[in-house]
């Protein structure tokens, strides 16, 4: 149930079983924060790859907004319009 | 170490196999990072990408880069991530702690060059989910198209 303030997410492929294969959801909420909340509700498993059990957005989890990373804006609490894009990228990472 | 699972066959590109050599010896001694997107099994064009990481032991691949090849680039090609490769400046091709850690792309290959012996560098691949690597035989071919 979708009605104002309507958000568009991208869900990188190795999240999409989460999200029955979809690549795109339709979602909601005033800020990110919000915003996982209901993703998380709408698809089980896919908040706790996102957040950690202290709620923290996860440290290799990048999260953009209108192309913006929220670690450039306001994080967790930047704020959220209808008919903003938000994408989420799980890092490519490692090391020696 | 487990042996090549069978199941995992990847064909990488000669032209492919050498940019990734030429890559890491160019990064050296920082190691080197970038993508190489494909059609299923496919491979169809590798991407040089940003290593964010500070020092030499680590690599972060920028992730604005990410999202754009995610979400417009492949898209618009009708490719996907197939692989992500990263150099071992001076450690063997071989996962570490921290690349299985790190892994949060379990359908693609993760490609790792060794720069340990500098004439004949070694690239191996793996799969890296759940805390398990599994070895996949890379084919070295000529491209296919
Ligand atoms: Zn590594």
């Amino acid at each position: 149930m979708v009605t104002d303030g309507a958000v568009h997410v991208l869900i990188p492929t190795p999240l999409r079983r989460f999200t029955a294969g979809e690549a795109k959801v339709v979602s909601a909420g005033a800020t990110v924060n919000e915003l996982l909340d209901n993703l998380g509700a709408g698809f089980p498993g896919l908040g706790e790859r996102l957040r950690d059990d202290d709620g923290q957005i996860r440290r290799f989890v990048n999260i953009f907004v209108n192309g913006s990373n929220i670690r450039e804006l306001q994080g967790a609490d930047s704020p959220l319009h209808a008919g903003d894009e938000v994408g989420i990228i799980p890092a490519m990472a490692g090391g020696r | 170490m487990e042996p090549a699972a069978d199941d995992l066959v990847f064909a990488l590109p000669a032209a492919m196999r050498q940019e990734i050599i030429d890559h890491a010896r160019q990064e050296s001694p920082r190691e080197c990072c970038g993508l190489i997107s494909g059609v299923k099994e496919h491979a169809r064009r590798l991407y040089r990408l940003t290593n964010l990481a500070v020092g030499n032991s680590l690599y972060e691949i920028d992730p604005r880069e990410i999202y754009e090849l995610e979400f417009r680039e492949m898209p618009n090609h009708g490719t996907e991530v197939l692989a992500i490769y990263h150099s071992h400046p001076a450690s063997p091709a071989y996962p570490s702690a921290t690349d299985l850690a790190l892994a949060f792309w379990p359908e693609a290959y993760y490609l790792i060059c060794s720069l340990v012996d500098p004439v004949a560098p070694e690239i191996r691949g793996f799969r890296l989910a759940e805390g398990r690597v599994r070895e996949a035989t890379i084919l070295f071919e000529e491209y296919c198209g």
